[in-house]
């Protein structure tokens, strides 16, 4: 199977007046069609990074994307044209972004907002434009479409806007989806419901996808693979069943502990002893040594990524050679 | 049964209430003053051009020695006072509208441009924004008086080639805050270009703060367009223009009232019903505004 996305040592640095930050530094990873990768890692660790340079989207001019490949289909997009990757962005690939109160233009209704794709990337005019809108919004159950058509999106919750948004994503309807953090501001029920939508859709257009998130039960129950990321690297990856039951990276094996289990009788969560690093005075070692409760002398090393099973590896020296 | 005392919602209006009534004051005054531009040669009882030595400075129809023939008085030159205000009207509605027009478009274009890009197109914009609002208005329209020679073009020019950077500021600074939002991002993300972003998502969500703008600018620029022509650098005489008149009549203040003081109670009658309209449109389109 030919890899939809495939990501190779792809490099980000943002320029500051401290010094420059490698906010994704060698982040490799490849997803087939209908794949789902789960992109996990504290806040600052450069998933959303990592996803705005797929799109070459990093917030210039002080973000840059410096090296490495992006194969789309085979085709690398960190060397197309302006032109040619404003063809590629909602096309090919599609993002759902976190916040759904802001996720929709104030100004127009949802069928104008959903008008909007369809012109652009199909051509489409006229009343077929109305019919596809309409059938967008039923695809992502969105009850009594036609007449939804002319609400604005104050008129909506934010469950529903948000399905209003994934009806725009999918209107490519494209090989990739990216969703960073569709869920954190939705209820929990919502929640649930929404990530069925975005597996249902996955599963009729046969898209990849990539969900950040730092919610692992969300992992556990959407993803086929894990890359959990620290300091813009990823310092495990492999398919969902091995994180869990076998973690082999000790932040992995934190992040786990952390969160609350149902049926577990643990006196405490244990919490990840210390802060995260500051990227911008970050060594030449392991970027979690300072807070590993395993480092040792050899992790003022890099530690190379290492194979523990097929298909899952990780950066530890606690694997390494 | 329950003593607490709940307000009584329906006795008191809620805060702002009062201020989404519509201002039929000011609109009132607006609409005669647009119908009153556009009507003038129908609504004035005699010529403005029309001098006559042997009228000269007759007063109003209720004092001694006024008439109905006259019944705002007339000028230095005998020319009926209420046709010129009437007439005057011309002037300073078409200064306003063209003013603003032209200054608003190319200062929202310019916000626009400068808050999208962001960066050092924002930073040089904004520096030439910067340079532009240094400069005062009258100062200019003096200089084009004295060089080209004064006259209605070259008011709107040096007005409005002031005034767009006030709207270039504003404009781009609500750009900015837009640009945070999810929305644009959204779109960018979905391929829209450049052109597509400012026009459909970041344009119309500024439309209500244009609105606001414009509408209190026009009384500033009526203002401003009085004070050159009454300085000798606006609408040059005869040609009937507020702030003109004003000037024509300081010097006989003191036997002719009437000359100076009806074009200027109309000037702030016009001008206070734009402010007043602005400041109600600001209150119900955008109550973030405040400080506009």
């Amino acid at each position: 199977m030919s890899a939809v996305i495939d990501v190779r040592d792809l490099r980000t640095h943002i320029v500051t007046r401290w010094g420059t930050i490698k906010a994704v530094d060698g982040v490799s990873f490849a997803l087939g069609e209908g794949e789902t990768l789960g992109l996990v890692g504290e806040s600052g660790s450069g998933k959303s990074m990592t996803c705005l340079s797929i799109v070459r989207l990093v917030p210039r001019p002080a973000a840059r994307v410096v090296g490495g490949e992006v194969l789309l289909d085979g085709d690398d997009v960190l060397r197309k044209s302006d032109a040619e990757m404003q063809r590629i962005r909602g096309r090919k690939v599609a993002m759902i972004l976190q916040d759904p109160m802001s996720s929709l233009n104030p100004v127009f209704s949802v069928g104008m907002q959903l008008r909007e794709p369809l012109t652009m990337y199909h051509g489409l005019r006229g009343s077929a434009v109305a019919a596809r809108a309409v059938e967008l919004l039923a695809a992502v159950r969105i009850p009594s479409p036609a007449a939804r058509l002319r609400a604005f999106p104050h008129q909506l919750s934010g469950g529903m806007r948000q399905r209003v948004v994934g009806a725009m994503a999918i209107a490519g309807p494209p090989r990739l989806l990216i969703a960073d953090e569709p869920t954190t501001s939705l209820d929990l029920t919502i929640q649930a419901q929404y990530l069925g939508l975005l597996k249902e859709l996955q599963q009729r257009h046969r898209f990849a996808m990539i969900f950040v998130t730092h919610n692992l039960g969300i992992v556990a129950r959407t993803c086929d693979r894990v890359a959990v990321m620290y300091a813009g690297r990823i310092v495990e990856t492999g398919p969902v069943r091995r994180i869990f039951t076998a973690p082999a990276h000790p932040y992995t094996r934190a992040l786990l502990e952390s969160i609350p289990r149902f049926g577990v009788r643990r006196a405490r969560l244990t919490a990840i002893a210390g802060q995260p690093p500051d990227l911008a005075t970050l060594g030449a070692g392991c970027a979690f040594a300072p807070r590993c409760p395993s480092a040792f002398d050899r992790c003022v090393e890099a530690p190379p990524e290492t194979d523990v099973a097929p298909g899952h590896a990780t950066r530890c020296w606690l694997h390494g050679a | 049964m329950s003593v607490v005392a709940l307000p009584d919602r329906a006795a008191r209006p809620e805060p702002g209430q009062r201020s989404r009534r519509w201002p039929v004051v000011s609109i009132s005054i607006i609409v005669v003053f647009v119908l009153v531009a556009l009507l003038a040669p129908l609504l004035s009882p005699a010529d403005p051009y029309e001098q006559s030595l042997r009228l000269r400075f007759r007063p109003p129809v209720w004092e001694e020695r006024g008439s109905w023939a006259n019944p705002l008085g007339t000028d230095r030159l005998g020319r009926d006072m209420l046709s010129r205000i009437l007439w005057g009207s011309r002037v300073s509605l078409a200064a306003g509208v063209v003013t603003v027009l032209i200054a608003s478009a190319f200062g929202a274009a310019i916000g626009l441009v400068a808050g999208y890009y962001g960066g050092r197109v924002d930073a040089t914009l904004m520096r030439v924004t910067d340079a532009t609002l240094s400069f005062p208005v009258i100062l200019l329209a003096l200089i084009l008086a004295v060089t080209v020679g004064p006259s209605f073009t070259n008011v709107v020019i040096a007005i409005a080639v002031i005034l767009w950077a006030r709207y270039a500021r504003v404009i781009r600074g609500q750009v900015l805050t837009l640009m945070q939002l999810d929305f644009i991002a959204q779109a960018r993300i979905a391929g829209a270009g450049a052109w597509r972003v400012i026009t459909r998502h970041l344009l119309p969500n500024t439309l209500n703060t244009l609105v606001v703008l414009v509408t209190l600018q026009i009384g500033y620029v009526i203002i401003v367009e009085a004070s050159l022509s009454f300085l000798g650098a606006g609408i040059p005489p005869p040609t009937p223009a507020w702030g003109s008149m004003i000037a024509e009549g300081r010097d006989v203040i003191t036997i002719a009232w009437w000359v100076s003081f009806f074009p200027g109670l109309v000037i702030l009658l016009v001008v206070l019903a734009f402010n007043l309209l602005g400041d109600w449109l600001r209150d119900t389109l955008d109550p973030k505004l405040r400080q506009l």
